[in-house]
């Protein structure tokens, strides 16, 4: 146990390293970068991502994932326009649209937890299934129109500089590391990702830990897909499409294991802080939104190749050494 | 019964349904669509589908071998778009055969680098495919060739001639020529997987990976050799997508992976690895496409379902697979058991099961 913390504490220090060169580059090339606007703009322009990857860090944790989450997003956001569009008082859209969440986590959180499926795939049909219902429901149009006060929420600043979608974050980033790291349910999180088995047999509810993880789950998707949709000030069937990837990527980057059971909040923060930067830095720089992912992606792979093959060369030596004990008998 | 259940593996019960319940859907279309018993529906299913099941081939090798292969969209995008790009510089020049081996060789590459990471770098092959998907698809417009689209009047005649002729047709019925070529392959690689000791290796693998790599068994060679083999077929796939479209963006087969590993899981091939054929993977493919085929005519509802229907689809398929398939794979497997000690012919049969 001591040595997963010591492994997890050593991978936390080296985003923490990579987070200061890359805030550090982007200070010196560009003087722009450190005023707070920017700052704001840096985490205003991936909010919805960033919640998302809050919850997905529990998750994966768990030992499942959850590919859905851009479809719930545009499908949220597409079930509020299309009641709005039909004149249904807009407090209602929203509920609907959250409601939508919750219903399409509850669907997922069944067929993974009582059904018994791989979530892998029944996210993946959800991620097309969730999707379609969404063209359906706006076949090509873009619905925009939604009522003032709801784009301003989206738009501008609500306390001080500090938009209302940051003011979430910032509560659930802290409801989430309370929960994660210091409350009985992030254990039970942590043994069922560990080994379910082992865990079922100890008494633990682990059906029961899923399917809640799933629900919530769609539940934080559709109110980032709300969020959006107030910044975007319109939704299209095809909004939010491809979110799942670079949620997924921020919290494997993070140092959670896609096996489950290994990683922490604050890892996947400072994974989240280390993309936003960066993008932010290359962005200034007028590198295209499609390089951007490439380097995202090249980064994704190292976080898990480099700590592989420096494991790999300290087996091979201890594996050298045992060879030449044998020898030596 | 007793004889069905000798000569039927649970593998072969699910493809026969999936044709039955295919047979079902043209029957069920047919009463609803005017017009829909002609050649054109099958002339159509079989243009549209081969891509998608072509790439299907290397993602079952994939799946096989209880890994997944998500870059196979950007590799055929990528593979597609520069191969594109080498015919509208050198129209003149380019022999046919020197393309398609170029696209093949770029997949062979891409996939290399995927196999690399994944077999030797021992990096979970979900976060391996899951950046490379992004790293293929910018590595287009990093390009300066790739800031520009493949537009169709710039690539030479014979690529889009290919596309349109037919190898032969028999009473309306057309046969493409890469249509031909798909069934080729699957042919080749249905035979592979039961018959060579590689495709053997790729279900021993799969069905426990851990037993596989204490038994001594080549794991990493064989996964490495997966994807290096869904990389080429991707870049074949890509030379058939760029002879199909011929205008081409760089976002071009994006989001395809989803739907060549929603034709090999409807088909029957566990991501679970281990189990699965190719003959069910095209299977899979077809149903698919026919359904999309056959909503896009169906006047009663919107053709927006498509999606909707297709993640439904998969969702039915795979809780077909763990409720009923897998229990019957149990009573089969006790079978399996019980005649091994009556004598040969249980060994001999479980061998070929395995």
């Amino acid at each position: 146990m001591r040595g997963i913390l010591e492994r997890l504490r050593g991978w936390e220090g080296l985003l923490l390293a990579i987070l200061i060169v890359v805030v550090i580059f982007n200070a010196v090339s560009t003087p722009h970068y450190l005023r707070l606007q920017n700052q704001i703009n840096l985490f205003q322009l991936h909010i919805e991502k960033i919640i998302v990857a809050l919850i997905m860090t529990f998750v994966i944790i768990n030992g499942e994932i959850d590919l859905t989450v851009g479809s719930v997003m545009g499908l949220a956001g597409c079930v509020m326009a299309y009641l709005s569009e039909k004149g249904v008082p807009f407090e209602v859209c929203l509920l609907a649209g959250l409601l939508t969440g919750v219903l399409a986590g509850t669907i997922n959180g069944f067929m993974v937890s009582y059904v018994g499926l791989t979530s892998l795939i029944v996210t993946l049909a959800g991620l097309i299934g969730y999707r379609g219902l969404a063209r359906v429901l706006l076949e090509n149009r873009s619905i925009g129109n939604f009522p003032e006060w709801f784009n301003r929420l989206g738009q501008q600043p609500l306390v001080g500089p500090v938009p209302l979608a940051l003011i979430i974050f910032f509560i659930l980033l802290i409801a989430a590391l309370i929960i994660l790291q210091w409350s009985g349910v992030g254990r039970l999180i942590y043994v069922i990702g560990n080994n379910r088995e082992v865990a079922r047999y100890s008494g633990v509810n682990v059906r029961r830990v899923k399917m809640t993880l799933f629900v919530v789950s769609g539940f934080i998707a559709a109110l980032s897909g709300l969020l959006l949709a107030a910044r975007l000030g319109s939704m299209r069937g095809d909004t939010a499409t491809g979110t799942e990837l670079e949620v997924i990527t921020m919290v494997l980057m993070g140092g959670v294991s896609i096996f489950g059971g290994a990683g922490s909040m604050l890892g996947v923060l400072l994974s989240i802080l280390i993309i936003l930067n960066l993008r932010n830095g290359m962005g200034l720089l007028n590198i295209t939104g499609e390089i951007q992912t490439g380097v995202i992606g090249i980064l994704l792979i190292l976080s898990v190749l480099v700590p592989n093959i420096w494991r790999g060369v300290k087996e091979a030596r201890s594996r050298h050494r045992v060879k030449r004990a044998h020898v030596e008998d | 019964m007793e004889t069905l259940k000798r000569y039927l593996r649970p593998e072969q019960l699910r493809e026969l349904s999936l044709v039955f319940l295919i047979a079902l859907i043209f029957l069920f279309f047919g009463t609803q669509i005017e017009d829909y018993f002609s050649p054109r529906i099958f002339n159509r299913v079989t243009s549209d589908m081969a891509i998608i099941a072509v790439v299907a081939i290397g993602e079952t090798l994939c799946l096989l071998t209880r890994n997944y292969d998500l870059s196979v969209g950007s590799v055929v995008g990528l593979t597609a778009f520069f191969t594109g790009k080498l015919l509208s510089f050198y129209p003149e020049t380019v022999p046919p055969i020197a393309a398609v081996l170029f696209a093949v060789g770029l997949g062979a590459v891409l996939g290399t680098l995927n196999g690399v990471l994944v077999a030797y770098g021992r990096v979970p092959s979900l976060i391996v495919t899951f950046g490379t998907m992004a790293i293929y698809r910018s590595t287009i417009v990093a390009f300066p060739a790739g800031t520009k689209n493949v537009v169709t009047h710039e690539l030479p005649e014979w690529i889009i001639n290919l596309g349109r002729t037919n190898l032969f047709s028999i009473g309306g019925f057309d046969i493409k020529p890469l249509v031909a070529a798909g069934l080729v392959m699957f042919i080749i690689f249905q035979l592979m997987t039961s018959y060579l000791r590689f495709g053997r290796l790729l279900y021993a693998i799969g069905s426990n990976p851990e037993a596989a790599r204490i038994g001594g068994l080549p794991s990493q060679r064989i996964v490495f050799m997966a994807f290096v083999m869904s990389g080429s077929i991707a870049g074949f796939g890509g030379f058939m997508f760029l002879t199909r479209y011929g205008d081409l963006t760089p976002a071009a087969a994006q989001g395809m992976e989803l739907m060549v590993i929603a034709a090999a899981v409807v088909g029957g091939v566990s991501t679970n690895g281990g189990s699965g054929t190719m003959i069910g993977a095209l299977l899979g493919a077809m149903m698919i496409n026919l359904l999309q085929q056959s909503l896009l005519r169906w006047l009663v509802i919107s053709n927006f379902w498509v999606g909707a229907f297709l993640g439904l689809l998969i969702l039915v398929a795979v809780t077909v697979d763990a409720v009923i398939i897998n229990r019957m794979r149990d009573i089969w497997a006790r079978r399996g058991a019980e005649s091994e000690t009556v004598g040969e012919k249980g060994i001999s049969e479980k061998k070929g099961k395995a």
